[in-house]
């Protein structure tokens, strides 16, 4: 062991170099939006002023609430319909290759073709583009990830404690409720936790299927439009906000899932 | 091959002419069998024999093909497994990882809607007896192999079933541990007076263990009987071969009551004439020190085991050398390449059709 | 076995459903437009024609074309670079400590990508953070004008695709038997020809689902471009988005999604062989 310090030191440096070259913009995005002045020329002392101008943007205000609204949605129809999926496909006693392709396709499928597919279909169907349309988008890929998620815990599942409350007098029924439920948990609120957060960051699908008007602008529509009228420090107290939602639910749901890293 | 089912009286569990076909694969293939109150039954076999079939369909997770299964006379074959009063040992313990020692083991008896106080009682009493009082609070994963074996246990026979089936329950224990386990086993078997129905395919726990034993392949049931039975009176060659060490000699039995294989000629009377195969184990095979009537050989090989000295000694009647097992204080300063004469009692000897 | 007498199709049904009707269905649809003409006031006219397809020959798009594809291979060989060092830095971290390193890695992936975006407009625009740093520095002349260029679009995206490269190649790395290195360096080979030899051979599966990752998305991508390259700097991503959005030419914009498609289930095809062939020959060598 003792030989390796010398390679240690170097993946030290290593991990210092990416860790900083991942986390220092986001940081630099922190600092500003509590920068008194808000732009980056000159530090003015510290301010909760951004975020209360936020407070007052009807805009903003509306737009985290449709966020909120797609977000909620979608996690809960793909919560349910991934959970079922990933367990039936773990229990299929055939893998299909069709199958596998058309739960991985969302997940790799380059999101602006995706979105003007969509966009094609509903107004070929004459749906009119809303809210709903923005949910019905976003379960697509929110589902193909509850799913992963969800499989990598059956994978390790024992399927034989399932057999064993069987065998000690509970039904099927018991039996899903009392053991293969709490035990697949922690899987399937993490999956639903990464959704939420995939929903809420999610911009060009939504971009695509919200139809026109204010009324359905989700979040990262309206700091879309910020950022094409150029730098604001309100965006980046909102940019704060939001990064700081994803990543305590990221951090819930890694915690959640801990167990499989073992 | 199979023995007639021999009906007994006072069986707990009949099993008749059970079968199961997986698509074209005929798992178990019409066994029969009776297995008595209170006693220590395995199964034993090769992996891929059916053993495990076979219990899963005792337990009611695989539904036969056909036959039928009785419990006290009772025909439970369609039952669910949750309506069976029988309770499976799983070999990976199954134990619910999301549940204390004390919940597993309360399971069972809360699925039974006893009041609160009795399931308490019955599952103090039961980890009293386990030797597990002081793990309750411990989640499956805090526990190391041999108590996650005795929560296991002590889960399926708190229910207090008719008959308990185990899995190959000391396959995940270490030798030292699975040795002593198989003793304080029959020993619980005893004292708790439940049927147990063990799979193994581990042929000395079986015997080490087992009031009775049967002993399948390709699904099909080879021989029943007490394990000195079936050691000392293999019915098929197979039984013989995998119980304990056996020395084959290929050879015929002509019409004069002989038989003879190349170097060697011995009187068998009363067997049927035609090739056939001599069965020998390595006990009963003797060094001939006088006369130079005995097979001639030379050794080999030579293992020392403590009490016993094993030699492998080439015949010329044979491809593969005989095993010979000889007292090891007595049969001392043998030699590799040494020539040896062996005798072989005609009564301890075996006799298979080739 | 109540698990297994589940009806397993019956469970997925749902999911199935709802991926055929909203994701198969639109991704068939606008196949089919790509064979047909566009209308003269935007819309779809269905007579058969290929010549969306020609028009990705055309020179100022053929141009779009080869620029997104020169993009996209900086992108992921400069990820694959920085990716690999750190993902084996985490894999010969403490047992103890590796999850949390990989989480803290991947962490960004997974939050907002249009602020990860926007955080180099901050960095990098004239009155950026970088200017303003080099001017504290001592430094008089001009601003750099950094954004809106190409070293700007490929800096954004190698940024923000960086954590699912390390991801893919650490699971490469964690899964190595160390034996296989200890059984290399016993043999004599020193630490850089057991790299070359034993290492980076093994892990190329998680390199390759990396870098086709990386490659796909940053080929098709939009947000980058249109953030980081300004008005100016077009790619795919932007060309399908101004046929739907702005030229109003659908059936041309269907087509060049399907390209990307396309080059999409070529190369998760051509890596998906070259995994199995990997796995296939470690298999052939455990026996």
């Amino acid at each position: 062991m003792m030989g390796f310090t010398r390679q240690n030191a170097g993946g030290r440096a290593t991990l210092i170099v990416v860790f900083g070259f991942l986390y220092l913009p986001i940081a630099v995005l922190v600092g500003l939006s509590f920068n008194e002045a808000g732009l980056p020329t000159v530090w003015s002392g510290f301010s909760t002023k951004w975020y209360g101008a936020l407070l007052g943007n009807a805009n903003i205000l509306g737009a985290a609430w449709n966020t909120l609204i797609v977000a909620i949605f979608a996690t809960v129809i793909s919560t349910v319909l991934g959970t079922l999926l990933a367990i039936g496909i773990e229990t299929r006693r055939r893998a299909s290759n069709g199958l596998e392709a058309l739960v991985f396709a969302p997940m790799v499928i380059p999101d602006i073709v995706l979105a003007v597919a969509l966009l094609s279909f509903f107004s070929r169907l004459d749906v009119t583009l809303g809210l709903h349309t923005i949910i019905i988008s976003h379960v697509i890929f929110d589902l193909a990830f509850v799913c992963s998620i969800v499989r990598a815990r059956l994978k390790h599942f024992d399927y034989s404690i399932v057999e064993a409350s069987r065998d000690l007098g509970a039904s099927p029924w018991t039996t899903f409720w009392r053991i293969t439920f709490p035990v697949l948990m922690p899987a399937i609120v993490a999956g639903a936790l990464l959704a939420f957060t995939l929903s809420i960051d999610e911009f060009i699908i939504a971009f695509f299927t919200s139809g026109a008007g204010r009324s359905s602008i989700t979040l990262p529509m309206q700091i879309y439009s910020m950022i094409r009228f150029g730098i604001t420090p309100e965006i980046n107290a909102l940019a704060t906000i939001v990064m700081s939602v994803s990543a305590a639910a990221l951090l819930l749901s890694q915690w959640l899932n801990k167990d499989q890293l073992r | 091959m199979t023995d007639a089912p021999t009906t007994i009286e006072d069986a707990i569990l009949r099993i008749e002419t059970l079968s199961k076909d997986f698509g074209p694969v005929r798992a178990v293939d019409g066994v029969s069998l009776d297995i008595r109150r209170n006693e220590f039954f395995a199964l034993l076999g090769p992996s891929g024999c059916g053993k495990s079939t076979l219990l899963r369909m005792l337990a009611g997770f695989e539904m036969p093909s056909s036959g039928r299964i009785l419990l006290e006379g009772k025909d439970i074959s369609s039952l669910k497994p949750e309506r069976r009063p029988l309770n499976l040992m799983f070999q990976s313990y199954a134990l619910f990882p999301h549940m204390s020692v004390v919940r597993n083991i309360a399971y069972g008896l809360e699925m039974e809607r006893l009041p609160r106080a009795e399931v308490r009682a019955r599952v103090d009493e039961i980890m009293a007896v386990t030797d597990l009082t002081g793990f309750a609070d411990r989640k499956p994963e805090q526990l190391s192999g041999g108590q996650k074996q005795r929560v296991a246990l002590a889960r399926a026979l708190v229910k207090r079933p008719k008959v308990l089936l185990l899995d190959e329950p000391l396959g995940a224990l270490d030798k030292k541990l699975r040795e002593r386990m198989q003793l304080e086993l029959k020993r619980l078997q005893h004292d708790v007076g439940i049927t147990f129905i063990i799979v193994t395919h581990d042929q000395e726990e079986a015997l080490v263990m087992a009031d009775r034993m049967a002993i399948l392949k390709d699904g099909q049931l080879l021989q029943c009987g007490s394990p000195e039975d079936v050691y000392e009176s293999p019915t098929d060659r197979f039984v013989a071969n995998f119980i304990g060490v056996m020395n084959f000699i290929e050879g015929g039995i002509g019409a004069d009551g002989h038989f003879t294989a190349e170097g060697m000629r011995l009187p068998v009377p009363g067997i049927a004439a035609g090739p056939t195969a001599l069965a020998i184990r390595p006990e009963d095979v003797a060094i001939d020190h006088g006369g130079g009537h005995g097979i001639a050989g030379r050794i080999t090989d030579m293992a020392y085991h403590g009490l016993d000295r094993v030699l492998h000694v080439a015949i010329d009647a044979c491809e593969t050398p005989l095993q010979v097992r000889v007292p090891a204080r007595i049969e001392a300063g043998h030699a590799i390449g040494e020539p040896i004469r062996l005798s072989i009692a005609p009564d301890r000897c075996k006799f298979f059709p080739a | 076995m109540s698990f297994q007498a589940t009806r397993p199709n019956l469970l997925a049904a749902p999911a199935i459903a709802w991926l055929l009707a909203f994701m198969v269905a639109p991704c068939l649809l606008i196949l089919g437009y790509a064979f047909f003409e566009r209308g003269t006031w935007g819309g779809v006219v269905y007579t058969f024609t290929l010549e969306n397809f020609e028009r990705v020959f055309d020179p100022l798009y053929a141009r779009i074309f080869l620029n997104s594809a020169r993009i996209a291979a900086t992108v992921t060989l400069l990820a694959i670079l920085i990716a690999y060092p750190a993902a084996y830095a985490i894999s010969r971290a403490p047992k103890s400590r590796q999850p949390l390193l990989l989480f803290f890695a991947v962490l960004p992936f997974w939050s907002n990508y249009l602020i990860r975006t926007y955080a180099w407009i901050v960095l990098l625009n004239r009155e950026g953070l970088i200017n303003n740093v080099l001017r504290w520095g001592g430094y008089e002349g001009e601003p750099l004008s950094m954004l809106y260029s190409e070293g700007a679009v490929i800096t954004g995206l190698v940024y923000n695709y960086l954590p699912f490269v390390i991801l893919a190649i650490y699971s490469s790395l964690s899964r190595l038997d160390m034996s296989l290195i200890e059984a290399s360096r016993d043999l004599g080979a020193g630490p850089i020809r057991t790299f070359l030899r034993v290492t980076l051979p093994l892990t190329l599966p998680g390199v390759a689902a990396g870098g086709v990752f990386v490659f796909v998305l940053s080929i098709g991508n939009f947000v980058t471009p249109a953030l980081l390259g300004g008005g100016r700097f077009q790619m795919i991503g932007n060309l399908v988005y101004d046929q739907f959005l702005t030229a109003n030419d659908w059936p041309f914009g269907a087509a060049l999604g399907m390209i990307l498609i396309a080059i999409m289930i070529v190369l998760l095809t051509l890596q998906a062989r070259a995994t199995n062939r990997a796995a296939g020959t470690v298999r052939e060598a455990e026996r």
